[in-house]
């Protein structure tokens, strides 16, 4: 794999994570991520669309006049959502109801609409690929964190164990939606620091 | 002028043409996953039926009948649970419209004598984390052998007998609302019509 490649994969993982770096596609990150179980099947199921979104996007650039991209990219994301929720609904029912609510809010989530427009509609199918694929990845990465913080402090629990017992009281707030940017901007102070950011 | 034209009818077409592709592929998808979708449905209505009723041998789901609310206004889906012929409890599918999420389907179980014997939440929007648990059984288990007309099928804070879920108490109040439906549709089916 030469470097652009390499680059193109990576890229969305840490350094431009399009949640902690970029801060996009902030309505369903504060809306699901009451745990780390909904976190990561949210962020599972957005780069699912990112990288089939992408990729039709990438292979129909030059078609499309300039004018009207951004309506023909909201047409082709939205397609894609409901198709998936459909083939979800008949042939995996177990996941679509742990996943079922979150499906449509992907349709919204500016980060598939942001990077069709920043990047698969200059770039090749197999980069455009690469691209969503580590954008997905950091951006499950953050929900998981982020669902994962919420729910330790808020529940007292981690991907639904608990492990504080009936006796513990946890702070209730971090489920509920201030708690939400309360987690957030703890993380993203973290982050900062290790970006070196100023 | 031909070249305004063009620049014009250019992005119209081809926006037209992505548009009716995109809904010849959905609806080509939504026949071709329509018997699957119904399947998966009845095959999630058929468990909750058994999470919520004794044990049957029957077929509930090719047994159900409606029955009219206490007001008259609405029917709901009684599903009856047989072992050996023998009624050993029934399962009923009522609603509230009263969720913090808009509404809630709620599939409850009623032993013959009256009292509850377990219900389980089948579709609702509650908040995940909060709203949503109304279905685990710290909530659930509330009200097992539960009977209404004896207690109060109410939270706490409205003079009832049932715990509300922390922090949810709108979610909790909306449970109890569907399944009070449930019971007086129940119960005024029982007193008009002792067939069953």
């Amino acid at each position: 794999m030469n470097k652009t490649s390499l680059d193109n994969l990576t890229r969305g993982i840490f350094r431009e994570n399009p949640i902690l770096v970029m801060l996009l596609g902030m309505c369903p990150t504060l809306g699901v991520t009451t745990s780390a179980t909904n976190g990561l099947g949210m962020g599972l199921a957005t780069m699912f669309v990112l990288m089939l979104s992408n990729m039709a996007i990438s292979s129909i650039k030059k078609v499309i006049p300039d004018i009207i991209r951004i309506p023909s990219f909201i047409v082709i994301i939205a397609s894609f959502v409901t198709i998936l929720e459909m083939v979800m609904q008949a042939y995996l029912p177990v996941l679509y109801s742990a996943l079922g609510i979150y499906i449509p809010l992907i349709v919204v989530n500016c980060i598939i609409l942001g990077r069709a427009e920043a990047f698969a509609s200059k770039n090749t199918i197999f980069q455009s690929l690469l691209d969503a694929i580590g954008m997905g990845i950091g951006f499950t990465f953050a929900l998981t964190i982020l669902g994962s913080v919420r729910e330790i402090l808020g529940n007292g629990s981690i991907f639904g164990f608990s492990f504080m017992g009936e006796v513990a009281n946890p702070i209730l707030l971090f489920i509920m939606p201030p708690g939400a940017f309360l987690a957030l901007a703890s993380i993203i102070i973290v982050v900062n620091k290790l970006r070196g950011a100023k | 002028m031909s070249k305004r034209i063009k620049e014009f009818l250019v992005p119209v077409i081809t926006l037209v043409i992505i548009v009716t592709l995109s809904a010849f592929a959905l609806g080509y998808m939504y026949n071709f996953t329509f018997e699957a979708i119904q399947k998966a449905k009845d095959a999630k209505e058929l468990e909750a039926i058994s999470e919520v009723v004794n044990e049957f041998d029957n077929n509930p789901f090719a047994e159900k009948t409606t029955i009219m609310t206490k007001d008259k206004k609405d029917k709901l889906i009684m599903y009856p649970a047989r072992k050996g012929g023998k009624l050993t409890s029934v399962a009923i599918k009522s609603y509230s419209n009263a969720g913090f999420g808009g509404r809630i389907e709620v599939m409850t179980g009623f032993n013959v004598s009256g009292s509850i014997k377990y219900f389980k939440v089948i579709s609702s929007n509650e908040t995940p984390g909060l709203g949503s648990k109304v279905d685990e059984p710290k909530f659930k288990e509330q009200l097992t052998d539960f009977y209404p007309h004896r207690q109060i099928l109410k939270v706490k804070q409205d003079g009832g007998d049932v715990d509300a879920v922390t922090a949810a108490t709108i979610s909790s109040r909306a449970v109890l609302k569907a399944i009070a439906r449930a019971y007086d549709a129940f119960s005024n089916f029982n007193s008009g019509d002792n067939n069953e």
